[in-house]
């Protein structure tokens, strides 16, 4: 598998969801372009290079698509992990779920979510949402520079003294 | 008092990127629902309806753009103090600046900016630029629950208890 071009972690346990999205984002990118997890636990076995992706190539995706109700670890503690690690706390991280509960939103922005989407449940306006949402994030916006195995955030304390 | 509903608080300095930005959102959003303030004190007299601004009716914009070199207050200081107050802290915050800088860009994350753009420095690329990115967080994002939100009758605002 070629890794080296990887741009979006999409996880998503609803494979029409998940069919949908690849569909509408096939424009903006090729498929190997975007890597799918099912539940949580899968997500962050990616994210970390562990378990089964003990093995690839030590890069953060562009963009991560997280479902918000996923199997084994929910989607927001998913997103808690990755922003309590030095290594993943900044990719961006995009919520793309059926739920537009007030809470679920609060919680989402609290925990560090970039942006919060409600799946539109008709599949034309799908399409469109996860277009829109492809060309802001891999076209408009500049993401943040780190990457797994570099050393943490080279910014603010870039150099600490010797 | 009658005040049109702010939905984006365009800080920037800059005339004709100010222009430029108008322009670019006027099919999506009427000029009267974008506020303009042109340095960072003022965006965050805006934020916090203080000075010029005491006398706003409260409440956070969908989406505040934010230009990263600001007289009197930068740019990532204004982030900053608006990641560090309660009433601000969710507020979708877009950097738009002319810097490409990685530290900037790395900086801008750190303090806690929804997204980052460069500004294109072609027109069309602006025009089109700030359309999409308007499009996306005034139509496809949802924003937090506003804590500033003047309180009205239940049935006007109050999320429905029903879960789906």
């Amino acid at each position: 598998m070629n890794e080296d071009c990887l741009e979006i972690l999409l996880v998503e346990d609803n494979a029409n969801d998940e069919a949908l999205a690849l569909y509408a984002l096939r424009g903006l990118l090729v498929a190997n372009k975007v890597q799918v997890a099912r539940d949580g636990a899968e997500a962050l076995d990616y994210a970390f290079c562990i378990g089964l992706y003990a093995n690839r190539t030590a890069e953060n995706p562009l963009l991560i698509l997280l479902d918000k109700h996923l199997p084994l670890v929910d989607g927001l503690d998913v997103l808690r992990r990755l922003r309590a690690d030095s290594r993943t706390y900044m990719i961006p991280v995009v919520m793309l779920t059926a739920s537009s509960e007030e809470r679920d939103i609060r919680d989402c922005y609290e925990q560090g979510a970039n942006s919060y989407i409600v799946k539109p449940i008709d599949g034309d306006q799908f399409m469109k949402t996860a277009q829109k949402l492809g060309y802001h994030w891999l076209l408009i916006d500049r993401p943040p520079p780190d990457r797994i195995g570099a050393d943490p955030p080279s910014l603010i304390n870039a150099h600490p003294a010797e | 008092m009658i005040e049109e509903k702010i939905e984006i608080l365009l800080v920037e300095d800059n005339a004709n990127d100010e222009m430029l930005a108008l322009y670019s959102l006027r099919d999506l959003i009427a000029a009267k629902n974008i506020k303009v303030v042109r340095d960072g004190k003022e965006a965050l007299d805006y934020a916090f309806t203080k000075g010029a601004f005491a006398d706003r009716v409260a409440g956070n914009p969908q989406l505040i753009l934010l230009d990263k070199n600001l007289p009197v207050v930068d740019g990532l200081e204004v982030l900053r103090r608006l990641r560090a107050d309660p009433r601000t802290c969710l507020v979708p915050i877009v950097m738009m600046t002319g810097s490409a800088k990685e530290s900037d860009i790395a900086a801008s994350y750190q303090l806690g900016a929804n997204s980052y753009v460069v500004k294109p420095v072609d027109f069309d690329k602006f025009t089109e630029t700030a359309r999409e990115l308007g499009f996306y967080w005034l139509l496809v994002n949802e924003p937090p629950p506003d804590p500033l939100a003047p309180r009205k009758n239940d049935h006007d605002h109050a999320p429905s208890p029903t879960d789906r």
